[in-house]
């Protein structure tokens, strides 16, 4: 029971961070290995907030996630766009090339954390008493983490779903290369899409940092989950990939609950593998 | 055969070196051959055929660990072997689940392929073995490790170039070109990366194994070195990664400035060759190589 609530809230957090990735591979079909940087860079952000301005973390997610969708706004601007001008609609070349430019900025973004605030594991205590959840004592702050995760990532599929732009956004998604017959400006809906991709990542990099322990250098990890969730959900599946997410929390607990914590990587890399030689398009993705 | 003869002397040259420096230009000429083995020994699969492997340094930590574990045990020539064994293990294992598909499951799987070693290895010696590091001691000289690597480096271009003539470079460069097409001609694609990429991965881990004496002191943390997989790729980058001679072309200089950041900006170097790196994608996709052709492709027209 434990390890099944514990999961769950793991998976939340997770499935957030996988939501954004979908986003930015789906809608703006930039692969961002660099991912997990700006996640990471959201919590050292959450932090500093919380111990320099003495900001709640609650009220400082609401200042992050919009300097989120701002970082990805001008990094698709000015990174990603003059690739994909570049590639000139051959999908093969703007994959290769931003997987390159992305691992860069990985290394970049990596640099700069460790000269901000060095190597070592960082975390904060906050609203850290147990609540009684299903016999369970969880920590009120996962719980809050948790509600955050559902709310944006609830937020995301009723957006996408039945707004206006969300019908956009799955248009350019769906067929990059029909959407302008039809009016919709692509380089505009990619942008907003990576964008939207980098503030899910950023709120997810904060909410890690409310309940987890965390270093610079664990950005790798945190992008190689999120991948492996997107393609376990279909890629550019919103729903699959909250299933996949939650799924990864609950394996990973229950490995690092009855095996070693030092083996929750493996058993991430043992789904991947699976995944690929049964159904590589994915658990819940259509057959091409 | 001229050029095969110049770079058989510029061989030659190059193995006489070390009788006449001193142990520091010794410890940076060992430097710049390990790198122009990994970035040469990366290019032959992954420069042909855009499949961009970020696992460089799995397969060369390890090959470093592998004689950090057996030093003691077997005599060297046997340790060098397990190490290639083990890396073509690993390669097969890698390419038989992700190379079927399509290349950005390739790309995400050796991503994340460094950390998983490296993980499993520290999970193994903490919770098994009891001990994490290990000591090397083998009856090496510097100038036996630069040799050794000088050799792998030679076979590293010389297989490039060997493979460029054969049937199997020329269906890499149609996979690279275009997988579909290379299908179509009857290349079996599967096959073919795959023992391209088992090729390339055996050399690398070779790379790990005969740079290791020059640790003495081994630990996950230290061989599996992220920054290792990422040089190799921007050095293949930057001197042109389908090209014969791009990686070796790359490979020098970088080296040289690597070594001048880490020693004047140690803390930051890291950023300066994160943004290098993004500078060669964005103004020279395919290298200095290439861009010196075009280069004299537009003088030569002009001087028409």
């Amino acid at each position: 029971m434990t390890t099944l609530v514990l999961g769950l809230v793991l998976g939340g957090t997770y499935a957030l961070l996988a939501l954004g990735l979908t986003l930015q591979y789906g809608i703006a079909r930039i692969m961002n290995l660099a991912y997990g940087e700006v996640t990471l860079l959201a919590a050292f952000g959450l932090v500093f907030l919380f111990q320099t301005a003495g900001l709640p973390p609650l009220v400082a997610i609401i200042l992050i996630a919009p300097a989120g969708y701002l970082t990805g706004w001008l990094l698709y601007t000015f990174m990603m766009r003059p690739l994909v001008q570049r590639a000139g609609g051959k999908p093969g070349k703007l994959e290769v090339d931003s997987i390159l430019a992305t691992f860069g900025l990985l290394f970049v973004l990596q640099g700069i954390m460790l000269v901000l605030f060095g190597a070592n594991f960082t975390s904060i205590s906050y609203l850290d008493q147990g609540i009684n959840v299903l016999g369970v004592s969880v920590a009120l702050n996962r719980l809050i983490a948790f509600g955050i995760c559902l709310v944006a990532g609830v937020g995301l599929i009723v957006l996408l779903h039945w707004s206006r732009w969300g019908l956009i956004l799955r248009a350019v998604a769906l067929t990059p290369g029909s959407a302008p017959l039809v009016g919709i400006d692509v380089n505009k809906v990619s942008r907003q899409g990576f964008a939207l991709g980098t503030a899910l990542a950023a709120v997810g990099g904060a909410s890690i940092a409310m309940y987890q322990t965390f270093s610079a250098n664990d950005g790798v990890i945190f992008t190689m989950k999120a991948l492996i969730i997107v393609i376990m959900g279909g890629v550019g599946n919103v729903a699959g990939a909250l299933a996949a997410g939650f799924a990864l929390g609950l394996v990973e607990t229950f490995v690092a609950t009855t095996f070693d914590p030092g083996l929750t990587l493996a058993a991430t890399f043992a789904i991947f593998l699976a995944v690929l030689i049964w159904r590589p398009q994915g658990l819940f993705g259509r057959r091409s | 055969m001229i050029r095969l003869a110049i770079a058989l002397l510029g061989l030659v040259a190059l193995a006489v070196v070390p009788l006449f420096v001193s142990e520091y230009e010794l410890g940076l000429m060992i430097g710049m051959a390990t790198y122009v083995a990994l970035a040469s020994a990366w290019a032959l699969f992954s420069g042909q055929t855009n499949y961009i492997s970020l696992a460089t340094v799995a397969f060369y930590g390890t090959g470093a660990y592998t004689v950090a574990v057996l030093n003691e045990s077997l005599p060297y020539p046997a340790v060098i072997l397990c190490a290639a064994l083990i890396g073509a293990g690993m390669a097969l294992l890698v390419g038989l689940s992700t190379l079927r598909l399509s290349g950005i499951y390739f790309v995400i799987f050796t991503f994340g392929l460094a950390e998983l070693v490296r993980q499993l290895i520290t999970w193994y010696e903490v919770s098994i073995t009891g001990t994490l590091g290990r000591y090397i001691f083998l009856d090496l000289t510097a100038r036996d490790i630069y040799w050794q690597m000088l050799a792998l480096a030679a076979i590293a271009i010389g297989l490039t170039a060997w493979t460029n003539r054969t049937r199997l470079g020329l269906a890499l460069r149609a996979i690279g070109d275009d997988e579909v097409v290379a299908a179509h001609s009857g290349i079996h694609l599967a096959r073919t990366k795959l023992i391209a990429f088992t090729l390339s991965a055996t050399l690398i881990t070779l790379v790990g194994a005969v740079a290791s004496p020059r640790w003495v002191y081994v630990e996950p943390l230290i061989v599996f070195n992220p920054t290792v997989s990422f040089l190799t790729v921007i050095m293949a980058l930057l001197g042109g990664a389908n090209r014969l001679w791009g990686p070796l072309v790359g490979a020098v200089p970088l080296f040289l400035l690597f070594e001048w950041l880490s020693i004047n900006f140690p803390d930051t170097y890291p950023i300066f060759l994160g943004m290098l790196f993004i500078a060669v994608v964005f103004v020279l996709p395919n290298g200095v190589l290439a861009g010196l052709d075009d280069l004299r492709a537009r003088f030569g027209r002009r001087g028409k």
